[in-house]
């Protein structure tokens, strides 16, 4: 705990805006997941459409965010 | 005088066969290019096989290239393949046919893998025997698996058979595991549990193993009952290695061939028409290249989006 009273360690967004790895990564592999389902669910073909979109940007993003520091 | 080692002997030969300008040559390098100097053969090697391939499926897959029409003109169409790829139901299908086997063999490698691991733990007498036995499924090959899993599924002699008619009271050849379109999905299903469960248990018995006493010591003085133990040490514990077991095997499962292929051959009709299978069957059979590149491209991103995660996964294990 900081002097003041609030807790030092920096809030979810602090740490997306700072360009931090560990949410970056996580909003990465959320991506994935998500395109994996649409990959492979049987209620839209639009979704299934759109899949391969959301895997590559999920896996580019992964890419990219994992070089940033942590 | 002092005697020199066969080796040192060898060593000697070489050096004296080698021509003096190029072991000059040699002698002048530094150690950073004699390292180089060792390890390009191996990098050409892999950029042989592994890379060049990968680059050029990428290129097929934007043209109408087909294989087995060599003299045809080779034309670049964008992303027409990839366009194709993404609105066919048939590829759909498969895509769904794939999840329900991946699903499900995840689902039963789990719950056995991580009772059989619980039990093993238990270090009972003859433990390390039974270990073993479970073991061996996941030592033989896919091809023989499948090959004998087709005798123990066939309707009038197999094993599979009787033994499911003797408990559930039905005559064993009323039933084809692998011929009928409702049966054969679970038929590799089976196949699969049976020969990978062994991996999973492996993995969770190193996670069970991996729990110092002392916890569940701790958790007997504060009276923490049996069940509390489990869900509040046991399984906290084990899920990272759980974890990593379930996205080994999904990657593998969501890549799985030669099991399937020996069993069923994708039949009946395309019920058990895995992605890979029919991968296979576009590329070799109805020979459309390009279009079964971007298939294979698509699969290929898909898995490795998955790895990534895997990859993370297993450094969160590290860490711990």
């Amino acid at each position: 705990m900081s002097t003041n009273g609030k807790s030092d360690t920096p809030s979810l967004l602090t740490r997306f805006l700072r360009l931090r790895r560990g949410p970056w990564e996580n909003l990465a592999t959320v991506i994935i997941a998500v395109g994996t389902f649409m990959l492979m669910q049987p209620f839209f073909l639009e979704l299934f459409t759109y899949s391969f979109v959301t895997i590559l940007t999920g896996t580019v993003m992964f890419i990219i965010v994992s070089h940033f520091p942590e | 005088m002092t005697e020199t080692s066969p080796i040192q002997r060898v060593a000697d030969s070489v050096a004296l066969s080698t021509p003096p300008r190029m072991a000059g040559q040699i002698r002048g390098l530094s150690d950073r290019a004699i390292a180089w100097l060792f390890v390009t053969p191996t990098i050409l090697l892999l950029l042989a096989i592994n890379i060049f391939p990968l680059v050029w499926t990428i290129y097929l897959s934007f043209t109408n290239y087909k294989a087995n029409r060599l003299n045809r003109e080779v034309k670049w169409i964008g992303l027409k393949n990839y366009e194709r790829v993404l609105t066919d139901s048939d590829i759909w299908h498969t895509l769904q046919v794939t999840a329900h086997f991946v699903c499900w063999t995840m689902f039963f490698q789990v719950i056995l893998g991580f009772g059989l691991a619980w039990l093993i733990n238990k270090q009972f007498r003859g433990h390390s025997f039974w270990t073993t036995l479970i073991l061996l499924p996941m030592m033989l090959s896919p091809a023989v698996v499948g090959n004998f899993w087709t005798f123990l599924y066939q309707p009038q002699i197999g094993l599979f058979n009787y033994v499911v008619g003797f408990f559930a009271g039905v005559d064993p050849s009323s039933f084809q595991m692998i011929g009928e379109v409702n049966l054969a999905p679970w038929a590799i299903i089976i196949v699969d549990t049976w020969m990978w469960t062994p991996y999973v248990m492996l993995i969770c018995l190193a996670g069970l193993r991996s729990i110092p006493d002392y916890i569940y010591e701790a958790a007997e003085v504060d009276r923490a009952s049996k069940w509390r133990q489990f869900w509040s040490i046991t399984v906290p514990m084990v899920l990272p290695f759980l974890m990593l077991a379930v996205l080994f095997r999904v990657i593998e499962n969501f890549k799985m061939f030669d099991l399937v292929v020996e069993l069923t051959s994708g039949g009946p009709g395309s019920v058990t028409e895995l992605a890979s299978i029919n991968l296979k069957r576009e590329a070799f059979e109805k020979w459309r290249t390009g279009y079964s590149s971007a298939f294979a491209i698509i699969l290929f991103v898909t898995v490795f989006g998955v790895a990534n995660i895997y990859v993370k996964a297993l450094n969160k294990v590290k860490q711990r």
